[in-house]
């Protein structure tokens, strides 16, 4: 066993020699590599980690909401709908929503503003997302000034900043009691944003959504199932797009790592020919290739895939910041919950590991199985 | 091909080392994920959803219908006047809402 392991330490020992001898092209090359499997690692684990986050935290959203359309349109629903909907069999409770959009020209962002019966409170008084206090510099106790649908200003006192670890789903929230709401958007008292259902028995979700579009014809059912598939589309549609833009990388890279390793210089050719000629066999130097490409591809792939793991889970995925954000002002600062598939990972690694070794290997082979005198000349 | 049997210092010692703490901090990566794929639940967060009755992330708030993508109507996107474009960025790598997609039905 020790021969043999000797044996290996001195193959891996010419090996580190001979990538020494090329530094800065091998060098070049390995971070390369690591840049790449860094980069589709990243958007990998981003999606993955924001499935399922998205799995995880819209698993309490409610289980129907109706929304009315008018001329395809989301319109406001009339308060006697719930009545409507709360006699439909299967429907276990209806209860009117209010909530809306408000930009704020002053930061230039959008805020979702919504009515939250159990925080009781008063007319004039808010509660805002963390990432909304941060932009604005606000907090418990201060005023923010809003202006009503005419126009009026409408201050209103902070008395609570929601909690940053649930930032993912409040950043840009502002809570007001539903007085506050119908004062700022001169809302009729009749009408509602929409309507959350619960239903008595959830398998039956799908079926009570059928009755509701029959007894409503105007209405929209949306189901907490097709939430969690759109959350689910989304993140994968990304991904996606941001291999299709990382494509082009992969192929120069393949075009520089098969340039490097198929096409094996005259100098290396003569260096395989003289080690044949001193009496190395053809299975030294396979085992010589087979740890060159073995060192570079698994340092890149490890190096790249910790490095993503790293800023994705523990930096705030901020490199992808600007993707994720567009035009958007009010970003949240979250933590993904570190996640794992392993069938990515085998994808990851037979897409960056296995052709650099399999590169570096045939070319080696042919070289090696060729006259030591005819390589030697060459 | 002949090998001295001998002590002396290898850099594939060096090299190999270096890949083994590597692959170390590899395995604790999968165990960090694994130890919170059981302990995470998220439950503040969890508890806001169901008192508020969230459903969506405000990951994208540029737009109404990139901030709450699963309550868009079909026409949120393209809201301005009959044939305007879909002008923010995040309307390029949205999806539609998958209930609205033709294949759902």
């Amino acid at each position: 066993m020790r021969p043999l392991l000797e044996r290996q330490k001195y193959l891996i020992d010419y090996t580190l020699a001979a990538l020494l001898r090329r530094k800065t092209r091998n060098l070049g090359l390995l971070l390369v590599y690591t840049l790449l499997v860094f980069l589709f690692a990243s958007v990998l684990l981003l999606g993955q980690g924001l499935r399922r986050e998205a799995a995880l935290l819209l698993q309490d959203a409610p289980e129907v909401i109706v929304q009315k359309l008018s001329a395809g349109r989301h319109d406001l629903l009339p308060a006697a709908w719930l009545d409507i909907l709360q006699r439909i069999r299967g429907v276990g409770s209806a209860r009117g929503r209010l909530w809306g959009y408000y930009y704020d020209p002053a930061v230039k962002a959008n805020y979702t503003l919504m009515v939250a019966p159990e925080r009781n409170l008063e007319t004039g008084e808010i509660i805002v997302g963390a990432a909304l206090a941060r932009i604005r510099q606000i907090g418990v106790g201060d005023y923010l000034g809003l202006r009503t649908a005419e126009g009026q200003p409408l201050p209103l006192k902070i008395v609570g900043v929601l909690d940053s670890v649930s930032e993912l789903l409040s950043a840009d929230l502002l809570l007001l009691s539903e007085a506050g709401f119908r004062q700022l958007f001169q809302l009729p008292p009749e009408v509602y944003t929409d309507a959350v259902l619960t239903v008595r028995n959830p398998r039956e979700a799908r079926t009570v959504a059928s009755k509701i579009a029959l007894a409503l014809p105007a209405s929209r059912p949306i189901l907490r199932a097709e939430i969690l598939r759109t959350y689910d589309a989304v993140f994968h549609w990304r991904e996606g797009m941001v291999f299709v833009a990382l494509g082009s990388l992969l192929l120069a890279f393949l075009i520089l790592a098969w340039d490097k390793a198929a096409g094996l210089s005259a100098e290396e050719k003569r260096e395989i020919g003289i080690l044949k000629a001193i009496g190395w066999e053809t299975g030294d130097i396979l085992g010589m290739k087979l740890w060159e490409g073995t060192l570079l591809s698994l340092t890149a792939f490890l190096a790249g895939y910790l490095l993503a793991w790293w800023q994705v889970f523990h930096g705030g995925a901020r490199l992808f910041a600007p993707v994720l954000k567009g035009w958007a002002v009010l970003y949240p600062d979250f933590r993904l919950t570190p996640t794992v598939d392993l069938q990515q990972i085998l994808v990851l690694l037979a897409v960056t590991v296995l052709p650099y070794i399999v590169a570096t290997l045939i070319p080696g082979w042919r070289a090696a199985i060729s006259d030591p005198d005819a390589a030697m000349r060459e | 091909m002949l090998f001295r049997s001998s002590t002396h210092f290898h850099k594939a010692d060096v090299a190999l080392t270096l890949l083994a703490m590597l692959l170390l901090l590899f395995g604790l990566a999968l165990a960090d994920a694994a130890w919170h794929f059981h302990s995470a639940d998220g439950a503040a967060s969890r508890a806001l959803a169901r008192e508020l009755g969230l459903t969506d992330l405000s990951l994208f708030t540029e737009a109404r219908y990139t901030r709450h993508p699963t309550q868009a109507d079909r026409h949120g996107p393209f809201q301005d006047h009959p044939a305007a474009l879909d002008h923010f960025p995040t309307g390029t790598l949205l999806p539609p809402p998958s209930d609205l997609a033709l294949h759902s039905h």
